[in-house]
C-alpha cells in the first residue's frame, strides 16, 4: 500500500471535520448540566430523563415511527410494481409518459408537492390525520424505491423468468419465487430509504399532519422555534445513536456477504 | 447419430410415412416489426429425434426455438406438437423444457432446489419428488454438489445442473439454446458425448441451437441449416456433409472447394464443367440432367482430392498446379494449390510417410486429381 503522505491526511481530517464537528458538539450538550443551551453547567445526564418523561415528545415519536412503517411498505409495494412494469412490461402506449411521471416527484420541490397534496386532500374531504400523513410520504417515496428497484431489474437476467415459466410457474408465481428472491436486496434498500425519507420529512408533513398527529420533526421545529432546549440535544442524540447502529449493522453484514462469496468462488474455481 | 448397424433397424423416422411427426411446422412466419425472422418455414421433427438447427446468428434458429418453448408466438401459420396445435398455449402448460444458453439457474436456491423447482409445480405427489431429483443427479453425477448454490459450482457443473432442471419433469421435448457454448473445447467434447448418451436413456426428443458445425454434425440425428429465416437443406450429418444441397451449405459445413463454371456436355448422369478458357472441363457426375448451359459451382472437399507429382490414371479429372502452401497438422496436411487457370484449390493428405520422404514441398508442380463421384455439381 502506498504511504500516507500528509495531503491525504489533511484532506481526510478536513472532510470528517466539516461533516461531523456539528454533530459531536451536540451529542456533548446533551450532556450539559445547565438550562443555558450554549453554556457549560457540567456533566449531567438530566435531560435524558427529562425526555423520557415528555409525553409530546414521545407521541410525536411513536405517530413519526408508524408513517414510517406504514408509508414506507406501501411505498416499496407500489415503486417495486411501477419499477417492474417498466422494466418488463415492454412497449405499451404512454410509456415514455408513465416513466417521465414516476420519476417526476424526484426533482418537484417538497414546498410544492406538500400544498398540492394539502388541496386534494380537502378536495376530498379527508381530515388531516396520520393517515394523510401515510398518504402524502408514500407519494413521494415511492418513485425513490421505484428508481432502485428498476436499476436492479435492468441488471436483472431475464431468462430466468422465462425459465420459471417453461418450468410451470404462472406469471405470478415466476414473479414471486424467482424475480423477488433476487430482487429481495434493492427492495430492502429501496424500502429503507422510503423510511429514512419518511422520517427525515418535515416540509410535506406540515402541510397535511392534523393537530392529533404531530411527526417528530414537525415537534422539533416548533420546540427549537420556542428557543433551543438541551432537551432537544438529548433527544437528537438518541436518534444519532440509533442511525449509528443501523448503519454499522449494516455495513458488517454486507462484509461478511461480500468475504462469504469471495470463499464460495474460490470453493468453485477449484472444483 | 443414426448409423446403420448390422441386424439393428435403421433409426430414420423420417423416411417412414407411416411415422406422426412428434411437431410440425407448417407454413409459419415469425415477423419482428419490418424484420421477418421465420419466413414461411415447414419442418417436420420425430420422436427420439436428436436434432440440430445450424446457422449463423440472425438466421432465426433461436426464434425458432422460443417459438417451441412459447415465448414467442408465431405471426402466421400452425405449430403443432403432438398433433396439437400450441399457439394458444402458454409457456407453463406446455410439455416442453428449455436448456439455456446462460443456464437462467436460480442463484438463491441449491441445486438440489434448482432441479426439484419444476416438480413442485407438476402433478408429481410431494414424496416423490425427491427419489427424482437424486435420479437426475444421479444421470448428471451431481450428487457431491446437490447443497450448494450455483456460484458454488464450477461452469461445467452448472450446464450439467441446467441439463438435471430441464429433463427432471420428464418433458416431451427438450430444447438446448447453444448449451455447450459457455465451456472449454476440451470439457465441450466431452459434454456431447454425455448430451448424446443422456438423449438415448431417457428417449426424450432433443432439438439443439448452436452455431458450431462440429457439435451439431456430432450428436444430431439429423440437421438443418438455417439461413435468413429459411431452412436451406435437412438431412442427416453425413447427407449434408457430402451431398449439399447448395452452395451456402457446402460453404458453412466444413471445408470446400468451390469452382465456379458452365456445364457444356451432358450425357447419361455425368456432365462436364467448364471452369477456364483452355483447362479441360471437369467431369462430375450429376442426377440432373437439364443443367446443359447453365452456370454451376463445382463443389470438391479438401480432403476428396489426392496430390501426386504424376496424374493418378484411375481419377477421372487430373490438373496440374503449383504448391503455394502447406499446412502441415501433424497427422494430416492441406495443400494449397495455384492451379494454373489461377484457381487456389486446397487439397487434404494423410501423411502416411515421415515428413522427410515426401516427394514435393513449396513451389513445386503436382498433379491434383479426383474421381468424377468425388466432388459435386451445385445449381444454386
Amino acid at each position: 500500500m502506498r504511504r500516507f503522505s500528509w495531503f491525504n491526511a489533511t484532506s481526510l481530517t478536513l472532510g470528517f471535520a466539516f461533516l461531523y464537528i456539528p454533530m459531536i458538539l451536540l451529542v456533548i450538550y446533551s450532556f450539559n448540566g445547565g438550562r443555558n443551551v450554549a453554556v457549560w453547567g457540567g456533566f449531567s445526564t438530566k435531560w435524558y430523563g427529562e425526555l423520557v418523561k415528555n409525553e409530546a415528545f414521545l407521541d410525536a415519536a411513536l405517530v413519526t415511527l408508524k408513517v414510517g412503517l406504514m408509508s414506507s411498505t406501501l411505498a416499496t409495494i407500489l415503486g417495486t410494481m411501477a419499477a417492474y412494469v417498466l422494466v418488463r412490461g415492454g412497449k405499451f402506449y404512454g410509456r415514455t409518459l408513465f416513466s417521465g411521471a414516476i420519476y417526476a416527484p424526484l426533482v418537484m420541490p417538497e414546498v410544492i408537492t406538500g400544498l398540492s397534496l394539502l388541496l386534494l386532500f380537502i378536495a376530498v374531504g379527508l381530515d388531516r390525520s396520520v393517515t394523510t400523513i401515510v398518504l402524502a410520504h408514500t407519494t413521494f417515496s415511492m418513485c425513490y424505491v421505484s428508481v432502485v428497484v428498476s436499476s436492479r431489474l435492468v441488471s436483472f437476467d431475464q431468462s430466468l423468468e422465462e425459465a420459471a415459466l417453461d418450468l410451470g410457474c404462472t406469471p405470478f408465481d415466476a414473479f414471486k419465487s424467482v424475480t423477488l428472491p433476487i430482487i429481495a436486496p434493492a427492495v430492502i434498500s429501496g424500502w429503507l430509504l422510503a423510511f429514512t425519507l419518511s422520517l427525515d420529512d418535515l416540509v410535506i408533513a406540515s402541510f397535511v399532519s392534523g393537530p392529533s398527529s404531530t411527526t417528530l420533526p414537525i415537534k422539533i421545529w416548533s420546540a427549537v422555534r420556542l428557543g433551543v432546549s438541551p432537551e432537544i440535544n438529548a433527544l437528537s442524540t438518541i436518534m444519532i445513536g440509533i442511525v449509528t447502529v443501523g448503519v454499522l449493522i449494516a455495513a458488517f453484514m454486507n462484509k461478511r456477504a461480500v468475504v462469504q462469496r469471495q470463499k464460495d468462488e474460490q470453493k468453485a474455481a477449484a472444483a | 447419430m443414426a448409423q446403420p448397424a448390422k441386424n439393428q433397424t435403421v433409426f430414420a423416422p423420417w423416411l417412414d410415412d407411416s411415422q406422426k411427426p412428434l411437431i410440425e411446422f407448417s407454413n409459419v412466419t415469425k415477423r419482428f416489426g419490418d424484420f421477418t425472422a421465420i419466413d414461411h418455414l415447414n419442418l417436420s421433427i420425430y420422436e427420439k429425434e436428436f436434432f440440430a438447427l445450424l446457422g449463423p446468428s440472425g438466421c432465426g434458429k433461436t426464434t425458432l426455438m422460443r417459438m417451441l418453448a412459447g415465448f414467442e408466438t408465431p405471426s402466421d401459420g400452425t405449430i403443432r406438437l403432438g398433433g396439437e396445435d400450441i399457439a394458444a398455449v402458454p409457456p407453463n402448460k406446455r410439455p416442453v423444457n428449455m436448456m439455456f444458453q446462460s443456464y437462467a439457474l436460480f442463484p438463491h436456491l441449491s441445486v438440489w432446489d434448482n432441479i426439484a423447482f419444476g416438480l413442485r409445480r407438476s402433478t408429481m405427489p410431494k414424496d416423490q419428488i425427491g427419489a427424482r431429483v437424486e435420479e437426475m443427479l444421479r444421470l448428471t453425477r451431481l450428487e457431491k454438489f446437490a447443497r450448494r448454490k450455483p456460484h458454488q459450482i464450477s461452469g461445467g457443473q452448472r450446464q450439467r445442473v441446467a441439463l438435471a432442471r430441464s429433463l427432471a419433469k420428464a418433458p416431451k421435448l427438450l430444447l438446448l439454446d447453444e448449451p455447450l457454448g459457455a465451456l472449454d473445447k476440451k470439457l465441450r467434447t466431452e459434454t456431447q458425448f454425455e448430451l448424446m448418451d443422456i438423449q438415448e436413456k431417457t428417449g426424450t426428443t432433443f432439438v439443439i441451437v448452436t452455431h458450431d458445425q462440429e457439435e451439431a454434425m456430432t450428436v444430431a440425428s439429423r440437421v438443418a441449416v438455417m439461413d435468413h429465416g429459411q431452412l436451406i437443406q435437412v438431412a442427416t450429418p453425413a447427407d449434408i456433409y457430402e451431398y449439399p444441397n447448395s452452395v451456402y451449405v457446402a460453404d458453412f459445413i466444413g471445408d470446400v472447394n468451390l469452382i465456379e463454371g458452365t456445364v457444356t456436355a451432358v450425357n447419361e448422369g455425368t456432365c462436364e464443367v467448364s471452369y477456364a478458357e483452355g483447362a479441360a472441363p471437369i467431369k462430375a457426375a450429376t442426377p440432373e440432367s437439364g443443367v446443359l448451359g447453365t452456370k454451376v459451382a463445382f463443389a470438391i472437399r479438401p480432403e476428396k482430392i489426392v496430390v501426386g507429382t504424376e496424374p493418378d490414371p484411375t481419377r477421372a479429372n487430373a490438373v496440374k498446379g503449383k504448391i503455394e502452401d502447406i499446412g502441415y497438422l501433424g497427422n494430416i496436411s492441406t495443400y494449397h494449390v495455384r492451379l494454373d487457370s489461377g484457381q487456389l484449390i486446397s487439397a487434404q493428405m494423410t501423411n502416411s510417410r515421415r515428413l522427410a520422404r515426401r516427394d514435393f514441398t513449396w513451389e513445386d508442380e503436382v498433379w491434383l486429381s479426383w474421381t468424377d463421384t468425388a466432388g459435386l455439381v451445385l445449381t444454386r
